[in-house]
Order: C-alpha cells, then structure tokens, then sequence
C-alpha cells in the first residue's frame, strides 16, 4: 500500500509540474486546476497544522488541564472568538476590538524594532573609519559604503531643486541606485533559474530515474 | 508572420533552449569550480568557531516551494554543526517548515548515526506569530514551545535542560523564504538579545539582507541562494546537491547574457531600421 501511495504521489507531482509549465505555451484549465489545488492545499495545511500545534498545546489542553491556574487565556480566547464574528454582518462590529489591539500592539513592535535595526544600527554601521580596514579593496568598500549611502539618501531630498553641485551627489545617487537593482536583477535571475533546476531534477531524477 | 507571432515563437525558443541548457548538465555534470564568498565564509566561521555542546537553534522559516535553494544550505550547515557537537533546536516560523526540518535530520543523519533524538537535537514545531514568538522566547523558551512536536514537555527534554531564554542560544541560523524569517531574528535575538543571527536566503531576496552584514554585526554571514549553498558544501568538504546544480546554474546564466546581448542587438537594429 505505500509503494502504491508513494506510485501515486509521484505521479501527480509529475502531473502537477506538467500542469504548471503548460501555462508557458498559454493559460489553460489544467494551469488553473494546478494553481487552485495548490492554494486550497495551502491554505487547508495551515488551518490544520495551527489548531493542532498551536491552539490545542497553547489553549485547549491548558484550559482542560488546569482552567484555574490559566483562566488569563479566556482573555486572547475570546479576542479570538470576537475575530470570527466577523463571518456575519450583524455581529462584524466584535471584531473591531481584536482588530484595533492587533495593530496597536504590531505598530508598538515594529516602531521600536525597526528603529533599532533599520534607521540606528544601519546609520552606525555607516559611521565607520575607512582606513580601519586590513586590505586595500577592504578599504576602498568603506570608502563606497559612506560615498552610497549619502548620495544615494540624498538623491531622495526633495526639499531643494536639486542643479548644479548640488546635482552631483544625487546623480552619483542613481548611479548607485542603478547598480543594486542590477545586482538584484541577476539574484532573481539566479532564484528564478534555481527553481527550473529543482523541477528539472525532480523530473530527471526521481521520474525518469537518468540522473542519479 | 505577425509581429505579435514572431514574438511569441521566440518566447517558445528561449524556453526550449534554457530547458535544455538546464537539463544537459545536470545529466552529463560539467565540474565547473565555484570560489568562496565572504558572507559564505563568515556563516561558516561562526559555526565552526562555537563550542562543542552548546545549543543552537534552526529555523526553518520557509516551504518546499523555496526547497531547491534553502534545503542544500540547511543540510550543510546542519551537517556542520552536527560535526562540531553543537545541540540544534529545529523550529519553524512557517507551519511547512516542520517537514523540512525533519527531512533535513533524516539526510544528515545518515552521516551522524549516533545523534540521538531529544540528547542532540530536537524539533520544537512551528511557532504562530513571527515576532512575537521570538520576542517571548526572550522571556522564556519553554512557555513559548510547551511541547516537541511528538508532544513531549520542554521540561523532559534532556537537551534542552539549562536552556530557558534565548540568550542561553549560541547562534540562532534562520532559513528564510520571507516573512517572518530571518529580518524577525536580526530585530529580536541579535539586536535585542545580542544572540548571533546567520543564515539563509533564497537569491532573491539575499540582496535585501546584505546592508545588515555590517561593523554592528546585525548578521554573522549569509548564505544567498543556490550558488552560496554550493559554496558551503565545499568548505565543509560535502559535495551535495547544490554543488551538482550550480553546472546547470551557470549554463543557464551564460544562456540568458547571451539572449540579452543578442535582444539588444535586435532592438539597436530595429531602432536603426525605423529611423531610415
């Protein structure tokens, strides 16, 4: 039984990969059965995989074990609830409540994380001797490290007409800018190349068995 | 024949012949070298650098649909701490992250025999909520992993004994598709808890993680996609799948500056050919 299990899942990832590579001849019902699958499989796994990994250790058995010592859960429990009350329109205004404590909390978080790790330690990091490094090409790095932040920050200043001299930075700044969407461009091409490699494998390999 | 037709004939050529350039060298393998990068070298360095015994934690924060990039990295880096004697906890910021912790166990496990389940590693499951999940574990670990996925107590847990913030962590190692992911554990564990964060990326989004390779040491190195993983497994002295896919790798990528030069030279002579 689970030889054939295994038979059968292969073939439908072969099934599946045929599906998904027939939309680059053009968009077809097999693409779309593909996709659909593919997201309500998802979405399903999540469902499911989140109440019996994280509701029922985090809630369910605490409460059950010992609903004294953790009634302080009845309190995201019932946010919890509230949120579902969404499905229908005469109670929707519950989850109003969740909601704003959601972003409320979320914005807290990230207002000071992200002004650590974003804005101070990012600005730190640029505030470096150049010289302090050991090798040339080290030294030249700093060198463009400070040089691409001003300019590239500066390019973003909109306060003045930006003419002259005081063009150079900002132009220096597209260049700068120019370049890391290059550098991204060929990382995506790089992702993008990696992911027809592991289906080509997948179908070489574990399909035809040619490749070892 | 149309413009609109050509046009798409071409398309259809380009991706028969990149589907043969991936292909060909991944059945008659090239042996094309690749060098080591500093970020790759700075990942390798911190496991290599931690002390037998201590505790680390994995986390698998991605799918299988990213499982061609980050799985070689994750098997190698596995493998290497494995070799050092370091204990690993495997979580998951992503619920599919769970299976590619276990899958990666079974590989490197074939290589450490001995490694026993709950005394050298363990998986402590997914984990809701991103942030918030890591900012609690600062608090304490077991509140927020009660149990292993199997449904044994934090507390019964050989391994973890002694373990109870995540500063008690040598090195946290995030294998990160997107959010949450690897930018959660910079925020939280290193600059909050100052635990060293490594880790890695797909390539596509390795180029948005670089700027916090910095002097604050926001992150010790970065593995960014396929090419960074081959790297690894050739300091570890492993060849694995990703060294095997880099051939197909780099023909793909000769291909492609090969259709930009010539898609240039078609659009230089077709703006020439207008202006006559």
């Amino acid at each position: 039984m689970t030889g054939f299990m295994s038979t059968l899942g292969l073939w439908m990832a072969v099934f599946f990969t045929f599906s998904i590579f027939s939309f680059l001849y053009k968009d077809n019902p097999l693409y779309k059965l593909s996709e659909q699958i593919f997201v309500g499989l998802s979405a399903a796994y999540w469902l499911v995989y989140t109440f019996f990994s994280m509701m029922m250790p985090n809630l369910i058995v605490k409460l059950s074990s010992d609903f004294k010592g953790n009634i302080i859960l009845l309190i995201p429990a019932t946010l919890g609830f509230m949120m579902l009350l969404r499905i229908f329109p005469k109670t929707q205004w519950f989850s109003r409540f969740p909601i704003a404590i959601m972003i409320g909390t979320s914005a807290g978080i990230n207002m000071v994380r992200y002004t650590k790790s974003d804005l101070l330690s990012q600005v730190s990091a640029t505030m470096i001797n150049p010289f302090a490094a050991a090798t040339t090409s080290a030294i030249i790095g700093n060198f463009l490290l400070i040089i691409g932040t001003i300019c590239g920050v500066y390019f973003f200043y909109f306060s003045k007409k930006q003419e002259g001299m005081s063009a150079v930075p900002s132009k220096l700044g597209i260049w700068f800018l120019m370049i890391s969407f290059g550098a991204s461009f060929g990382y995506t091409v790089m992702a993008r190349v990696s992911l027809l490699i592991g289906r080509l494998e997948f179908l070489l390999k574990d399909w035809l068995h040619i490749i070892k | 024949m149309s413009a609109n037709s050509n046009s798409q004939t071409e398309r259809w050529i380009i991706f028969v012949v990149l589907f043969v350039a991936v292909a060909l060298p991944l059945v008659f393998p090239l042996g094309l070298k690749t060098e080591v990068s500093d970020y790759t070298k700075m990942a390798w360095d911190l496991i290599e650098t931690t002390p037998d015994s201590s505790v680390v934690i994995f986390s698998f924060d991605c799918d299988p649909s990213t499982m061609t990039e980050l799985q070689p990295m994750a098997e190698s880096m596995l493998y290497h701490a494995f070799s050092r004697n370091q204990k690993v906890i495997a979580m998951a910021l992503w619920p599919q992250g769970v299976q590619m912790a276990d899958m990666a166990f079974n590989t490197v496990k074939t290589s450490f025999p001995d490694k026993q389940y709950g005394i050298d590693y363990v998986n402590l499951g997914y984990k809701v909520s991103g942030i918030v999940a890591i900012q609690a574990m600062g608090q304490s670990m077991e509140e927020v992993n009660p149990t292993d996925i199997a449904g044994t107590k934090y507390s019964e847990i050989p391994m973890l004994k002694g373990i109870v913030t995540i500063k008690d962590i040598a090195y946290v190692n995030s294998l990160s598709s997107g959010v949450p992911g690897i930018k959660e554990w910079i925020m939280i564990a290193r600059d909050t808890y100052k635990t060293p964060v490594t880790g890695g990326t797909t390539a596509v989004s390795a180029p948005g993680f670089f700027p916090y390779i910095n002097s604050q040491k926001q992150l010790s190195g970065l593995l960014g996609g396929l090419k960074a993983a081959s790297e690894y497994e050739m300091l570890i002295g492993r060849i694995g799948s990703a060294t095997v896919k880099m051939d197909a790798q780099s023909t793909a990528h000769v291909l492609i500056l090969l259709f930009i030069a010539i898609g240039n030279v078609k659009a230089y002579r077709a703006k020439k050919g207008s202006k006559k």
